[in-house]
């Protein structure tokens, strides 16, 4: 049978939101106080949500490894850090956008134990984001 | 066609053995759950149903009889209950998210008047939940 798994994972990092291909005064009206050239951050939460069918033991897969999996290529990667100086944002804005198609590209690319369905980013309690592929 | 959630909560105690399986593999499977003292959860429970909405009441069904059959078929059976042990639907299956999600549709499947039931999402904590939505 077909059931689908949710899991959530945070962590927290600073961006700073700035396109080389507006002006100075362009991203100050696009982007507001995300322009600040220090930076701020959030406390993000990253929710995977997964599909397969029920194994023997009731599961869509093992718990275990999606944590290891989530810890290693997401949580550490991520959890501290200034998004701006992540490679996937070299070229890229760090929006919550852009950072839920990363964190997609990264399960769908990476654990194969399960279908993946999408993955949502909270920003904030009060803004999130979701990517299906 | 709108969607209606109704949200409850009912708190249980499980484990999770394998019986055809040795000790050292249950716990390497299922580590601290595998003891079978069994722990707990605060289950949250997320009923979704659609339907058409009732051009006199404006209502997809009347919420206080979904809460009622929700009440009836799943909380007071399942709430501060030993799943493994009391409910026959986990005497064969594994009391996971997963198989509670299963067995909550199952109850509640038909029982729902005017409107279908299309979700039933279970969270064991707030970071791990699971969903059925009725597909093989």
């Amino acid at each position: 049978m077909k059931a689908y798994l949710g899991r959530r994972y945070r962590f927290s990092a600073s961006h700073r939101l700035h396109s080389d291909a507006f002006s100075e005064e362009k991203n100050r009206e696009v982007y507001g106080k995300c322009n600040n050239p220090f930076g701020h951050g959030h406390n993000y939460v990253v929710d995977v949500l997964l599909s397969g069918q029920v194994n023997g033991r009731g599961m869509v897969c093992d718990l275990a490894e999606l944590d290891e999996f989530a810890q290693r290529e997401i949580v550490e990667r991520f959890d501290v850090a200034n998004l701006n100086l992540d490679s996937a944002f070299e070229n890229r804005v760090p929006t919550t956008e852009n950072l839920c198609k990363e964190v997609f590209r990264v399960f769908r690319d990476g654990f194969s134990e399960a279908h993946l369905e999408r993955v949502r980013v909270e920003e904030t309690q009060n803004n999130y984001f979701e990517y299906a592929g | 066609m709108v969607l209606l959630t109704r949200r409850t909560e009912f708190s249980a105690s499980h484990f999770y053995y394998d019986e055809k399986l040795s000790e050292a593999e249950n716990v390497r499977l299922f580590g601290k759950c595998a003891n079978r003292n069994g722990h707990g959860h605060n289950y949250t429970l997320e009923v979704t149903v659609a339907g058409a909405v009732d051009p006199v009441s404006g209502f997809v069904v009347d919420l206080k009889r979904l809460k009622d059959v929700i009440e009836r078929e799943v909380v007071s059976v399942y709430d501060h209950r030993h799943l493994n042990l009391e409910l026959p639907e986990f005497k064969t299956a594994m009391p996971t998210t997963e198989n509670i999600a299963i067995a909550i549709w199952r109850r509640l499947e038909n029982k729902i008047e005017n409107a279908e039931l299309t979700r039933v999402r279970v969270y064991e904590m707030p970071d791990l939940y699971a969903e059925y939505r009725g597909e093989a």
